[in-house]
């Protein structure tokens, strides 16, 4: 089968937060305008809208979500389409997008991810996230998502010798990056004592080992490579869009300290690219809890298993070092509304691929770029590799 | 509360009480909870009932200080990853010790308790804990 290139012509987001002042339909309409100016679509028919969201029925009582989407961006009749893969809805909306404009299905496609989380408690809002797992298994045990997490972290520390300093160093690099970015919930950098220090969530997790609840929204619009080029001097060109399932549960894996997903989904993406770990020099990977981050970036390819914590600790993910992880501040400072995470990992390396990433965040000479989102405690993985179209 | 209705609960019940699963004959995997399709075998699979012991080692642990709705009366409570003795592994709350004396390799037997309750007037849902023997 013939498949079109793939480009990236404009991307917007929010600022991610606690926005009480505006609500789902607000934060996506802004989303996405942004990313429709960044186009310069002005005249030019959209042809598709993918969204991403993970539990607007939980979160804000609201299904059919994405026809909502485009009644309020103003995109009626074109067809609208929910994705949802829990914590990944973002990343695989983005890959169903990605899939309709290379297989000619559709033109110029809009990409949506956003979620509304502050609507409700946050014993409510840890509920609706819950169903990321197996809700018959796991959170019905009473197993939150931390103690998921937990669960793979004490593990990493029997297997590895990771050690509470080294989780925590993963947020205080996320923190420092987002102190950098004006977009981040967390804009504040956090020392490692503080980490420390701070109240156990699910041992040994702390409230700073975990991302947390935020609103926002974030977009992104693709065409052909071919059409980019009247767009825009820099279309980022999508190399490759990989995903891979794993079990539900986190208890069903036979290894609790590496995600298959990613690590299927990552081979098929450096096979499709013929490309090497160390071929990428800025990478947005999934750190919904700072143990996420260290098994990302072992199972990525960029540290040996068991090294990534170690790695982290000695500064080689900070930003301009060996490899730059989560320039935006990742999940933990950047925040993570669910369906929103995915998106913002390609509006991030999208501009850090255009050399536009503020406040002294940008990875110089940033070429090639990749996003590693998941879903749950790993059953989906989506990656994606980007690169500056020449 | 998770939101768990009357139906679900009631025909989780044989395998909540008794720690029921599945048996590949093919393969010869065991499997909790109960699947339908071996996913190593798949077409080739012959699957079958089991039931476990109740006897397992922690696999992994951890201690959740901040609970979900539904469960801030038994918080705080220790969570692990159960291995029992046939293969499978499970998640469960390890109940009756000391949580000092929750470790990796710790041998562990399951107990039949309740495991939350939907409000005052709704369902009491049952299930399996572990405690450390």
């Amino acid at each position: 089968m013939i498949m079109r290139r793939v480009a990236i012509v404009g991307v917007g987001m929010t600022e991610f937060g606690e926005h009480w002042e505006l609500g789902y339909r607000e934060l996506v309409a802004q989303a996405g305008v942004r990313a429709i100016e960044d186009a310069k679509l002005q005249g030019v028919k959209i042809d598709a809208l993918y969204g991403g969201t993970m539990a607007a029925g939980k979160l804000i009582g609201q299904e059919h979500i994405t026809a909502l989407i485009a009644d309020y961006m103003g995109l009626n009749p074109i067809p609208a389409t929910r994705v949802e893969a829990a914590c990944a809805s973002g990343g695989v909306a983005l890959r169903t997008g990605y899939m309709a404009v290379a297989s000619g299905m559709h033109d110029v496609v809009v990409v949506g991810g956003a979620e509304k989380m502050t609507d409700v408690p946050t014993g409510e809002a840890a509920i609706a996230l819950g169903g990321a797992g197996d809700q018959e298994w796991e959170l019905f045990m009473g197993a939150t998502f931390p103690a998921l997490y937990a669960l793979a972290a004490r593990r990493h520390m029997y297997e590895y010798g990771t050690t509470r300093e080294m989780l925590a160093s993963v947020a205080v690099k996320n923190h420092a990056n987002g102190a950098k970015n004006p977009y981040a919930h967390f804009r504040k950098e956090i020392s490692l004592q503080a980490v420390l220090d701070s109240k156990m969530i699910a041992d040994p997790l702390t409230i700073f080992d975990c991302s947390p609840i935020s609103d926002g929204a974030a977009a992104v619009i693709l065409m052909p490579l071919e059409k980019a080029k009247e767009h825009t001097d820099m279309p980022i060109e999508i190399l490759a869009s990989t995903q891979a399932s794993d079990t539900l549960a986190l208890h069903s894996r036979k290894s609790l300290t590496e995600l298959m997903a990613t690590k299927v989904a990552v081979r098929r993406a450096l096979e499709a690219t013929k490309m090497t770990p160390k071929d990428i020099d800025v990478c947005e990977v999934h750190d919904c809890f700072t143990i996420a981050e260290i098994m990302a970036i072992e199972d990525l390819g960029f540290f040996e298993k068991g090294k990534g914590g170690q790695a982290t600790l000695d500064g080689e993910t900070a930003l301009n070092s060996k490899i730059s992880i989560n320039t935006s501040g990742g999940l933990k400072a950047c925040g993570h509304p669910v369906g929103a995470t995915g998106v913002k990992q390609a509006v991030e390396i999208t501009w850090q691929l255009r050399g536009e990433a503020q406040n002294g965040r940008q990875v110089k000479g940033a070429e090639i770029g990749m996003t590693h989102n998941v879903g749950g405690s790993g059953a989906t993985c989506v990656i994606h590799v980007m690169k500056r179209a020449d | 509360m998770t939101g768990t209705g009357l139906a679900l609960t009631w025909r989780k019940i044989p395998e909540r009480y008794n720690l029921l699963g599945s048996h590949c004959d093919n393969c010869g995997e065991n499997f909790f909870p109960i699947r339908n399709i071996c996913p190593n075998c798949r077409r080739k699979g012959r699957m079958g009932g089991t039931k476990f012991s109740g006897k397992g080692v922690i696999y992994s642990h951890t201690f959740v200080t901040s609970p979900p709705t539904g469960f801030e009366l038994e918080a705080p409570y220790a969570i692990a990853i159960v291995q029992l003795a046939e293969g499978p592994k499970l998640t469960a709350q390890i109940v009756d010790g000391d949580y000092e004396k929750v470790k990796i390799g710790a041998p562990v037997e399951m107990v039949f308790r309740k495991i939350q309750e939907d409000g005052k007037e709704g369902l009491i849902h049952y299930g399996f804990k572990f405690k450390l023997i």
